[in-house]
């Protein structure tokens, strides 16, 4: 299929399929090369070359050392994924609710929040913190999954927010009325008709706000000090090579590969019911 | 069932806006009932105050006999038909159906059954199943109305139901919901902006621009006793003529002819009238001079210079133009109508005649016309309010 006005001629099939592998093959290069890495023995690490010669699994099963037997990967890994899911549902559920606040009803400051909302994700993370140490630290949320989660719902909600909201515009007020005189209240309209209208927006955000906690690695390392909160990108930094004179990059490698398998499973699976709920062409009646 | 009363019911916004003013009607039990008007004339608001969808600013509405002014939509037991049909995509059309119900927690037997009778007599039984998706625009029509009728509510309310439709499948909806209206006997407001839906399938119409209720009247009585220039306009296709004209005792002159108006139209002007007035003819009033049968009629006789020629089968329109227009007085009407100043030049009107079939006019030519004078209307040129008083 073709946009109108293009030809589909052989050169520009050429053009666009040269196109299209250039930037697969930018973006999958260094995660190849990770991949490599961690098949890689201590000895042929320092050595370039893609293909690993000597293939081994050491660095993610091996005795001494395994990712896996490493001391806190296992309960960091645990954490990172108890802590990402956690922000996950809560930042989807809460802007749900705001996305669907600010369409539809009209109240004051309403652009306020929208704007607030928008300047919170502009915010450096980095320039809150230090302050935020020291108040986690007084308050006792330092080192726990809640003073984690936190920082993690405040920068992702307003992306979800916008997200949603732009998907909540989509859908015609009129099915809004219908249901509320079909005879349901404006809570029954919402669950039953408006949010699996939204369901697949709600995946988007739900992705995204995942990535956000799942990748991060500011807040993780600097509010985070022993096994109980820390998470896999923080973790990885505390690794420590089989002697004081070998640098872990082979288990690095490794770890970073285990981390990315449950992000791009996730992506698989959600971006299944994003394409799915889009293509229904549910919302145009 | 229930009779729906309007007193005094205005709607205006924060911002000073009054989108209605001040509706005061009763709409009967089982009446078919047409809100009728240009768009943002306020009709589709006023719809939106019965249901409970918007409130009430001021005056009060009773539901058989109810105050409802505050009720919540879903308590009012209303079903509304909305343009965009408004059926949940995500169900099928038995779970769009049985939507309402199910709110109602009624046992699922007698769901079944009023879906499935609903169904039948929307011949939607083979599209059950299905979701709205893959129907096509008169059968998600269908379907929207059966969510209405399953819940046998104490009335239909419907916004523009069939403007999404093309003209074929239009037509044949209208005579179905006239059909469903009449066999189920329910209250029904029906609103639209196109007059020949309004005359064909209301009982009773309200004709409404910018918020006011102009006339509300059986279409009969809209159409041969306009209240006011602009329901005069509005209402007729081909629209009828406004030409300016001078009342002078018992004769009007126009711009092409002088009329002895008889005593039927005499004995009922209004006190006072007399001078400028904006005489409305319609297209059938004329005739081909030739062929009228009745010789003895008042009417008048004059020649005009026919532009185009429109031969129907059934019918056929003659075009011309006459000397002096009332286009100043018709600029804020023609706005609201939607029409480029209702075909006027400055000095030059445009009249569209109603021949018999049979006549010889010809493009391009002067043919004799004649017009009949018993039915001619009078509105008075600055209020645009009709000077002929209603015969009982």
């Amino acid at each position: 299929m073709s946009a109108p006005g293009t030809t589909n001629s052989g050169r520009d099939k050429a053009f666009w399929t040269a196109g299209i592998v250039i930037v697969v093959l930018y973006a999958l290069i260094p995660v190849a090369w990770i991949v490599s890495l961690s098949l890689k023995p201590p000895e042929e690490v320092a050595q370039g070359g893609l293909l690993p010669k000597d293939p081994t699994l050491d660095n993610y099963i091996g005795d001494e050392t395994g990712v896996f037997y490493d001391d806190q990967f296992p309960s960091a890994l645990f954490n990172s994924l108890g802590i990402a899911l956690i922000a996950t549902l809560l930042a989807v559920v809460l802007a749900t609710f705001a996305a669907y606040a600010i369409v539809r009803l009209d109240f004051p400051g309403k652009t306020l929040v929208l704007a607030g909302a928008l300047a919170i994700a502009m915010f450096p993370p980095v320039a809150i913190i230090g302050p935020l140490f020291d108040m986690w630290r007084s308050i006792g949320l330092f080192d726990t999954w809640p003073g984690l989660i936190i920082p993690y719902m405040t920068f992702t909600l307003p992306l979800a927010i916008w997200t949603l909201s732009a998907f909540f515009r989509e859908i015609p007020w009129d099915l809004d009325k219908a249901a509320r005189i079909d005879g349901a209240t404006p809570f029954q309209a919402f669950r039953k008709v408006i949010a699996p209208l939204a369901a697949p927006g709600m995946f988007t955000s739900a992705i995204l706000v995942f990535i956000f906690a799942w990748n991060d690695f500011l807040f993780a390392t600097s509010l985070t000090s022993t096994n109980r909160a820390r998470t896999v990108p923080a973790a990885i930094t505390f690794f420590t090579g089989s002697s004081q004179f070998t640098f872990p990059t082979g288990q690095i490698a490794a770890a970073s590969v285990v981390v990315t398998i449950p992000i791009i499973v996730m992506v698989l699976i959600f971006q299944r019911r994003i394409v799915s709920g889009l293509t229904s062409g549910a919302v145009k009646g | 069932m229930a009779e729906i009363v309007l007193e005094k019911v205005t709607k205006s916004y924060a911002d000073g806006f009054e989108a209605v003013k001040a509706a005061d009607f009763t709409i009967d039990d089982g009446e078919f009932f047409i809100l009728v008007g240009p768009s943002g004339c306020g009709k589709s608001t006023l719809l939106n105050m019965i249901v409970g969808l918007e409130d009430i600013t001021s005056g009060e509405m009773r539901v058989g006999g109810e105050r409802v002014n505050d009720v919540d939509p879903k308590d009012r037991n209303m079903a509304m038909v909305f343009q965009s049909y408004a059926i949940y995509p995500h169900m099928t059309v038995r779970q769009n159906m049985e939507f309402p119900l199910k709110l109602r927690k009624m046992p699922s037997d007698e769901m079944k059954r009023r879906v499935d009778e609903a169904a039948e007599m929307l011949e939607l039984s083979e599209h059950l199943d299905r979701k709205p998706v893959h129907l096509s625009g008169g059968q998600r029509q269908r379907v929207a109305m059966g969510r209405a009728i399953v819940r046998e509510p104490s009335a239909f309310l419907m916004d523009e139901p069939l403007s999404n439709l093309d003209a074929k499948l239009r037509v044949q909806m209208r005579t179905t919901i006239a059909r469903l209206q009449q066999r189920l006997g329910t209250t029904t407001v029906y609103v639209t902006h196109d007059q020949v839906e309004a005359m064909t399938l209301g009982d009773r119409v309200a004709v409404m621009r910018r918020g006011v209720v102009q006339q509300v009247d059986t279409p009969r009585g809209l159409y041969t006793h306009p209240a006011n220039l602009f329901v005069a306009g509005f209402i007729g296709s081909p629209a009828m003529n406004l030409l300016p004209g001078e009342l002078d005792g018992g004769r009007l002159h126009l711009p092409m002819v002088d009329l002895d108006l008889p005593s039927e139209i005499t004995d009922r002007l209004v006190d006072g009238a007399g001078g400028k007035v904006i005489a409305g003819i319609r297209p059938e009033t004329f005739e081909d001079a030739s062929l009228v049968s009745d010789s003895d009629a008042p009417g008048g006789t004059f020649t005009a210079k026919i532009d185009v020629i429109e031969w129907l089968g059934s019918e056929l329109f003659a075009h011309f133009e006459v000397a002096g227009s009332a286009r100043e007085e018709l600029a804020d009407l023609a706005a609201d109508l939607e029409s480029e100043t209702m075909g006027s030049t400055a000095d030059q009107a445009q009249v569209v005649a109603r021949l018999d079939v049979r006549s010889e006019a010809r493009e391009g030519a002067d043919h004799e016309l004649w017009v009949d004078a018993r039915t001619v209307q009078l509105f008075d040129a600055a209020s645009g309010d009709a000077l002929l008083s209603r015969p009982d």
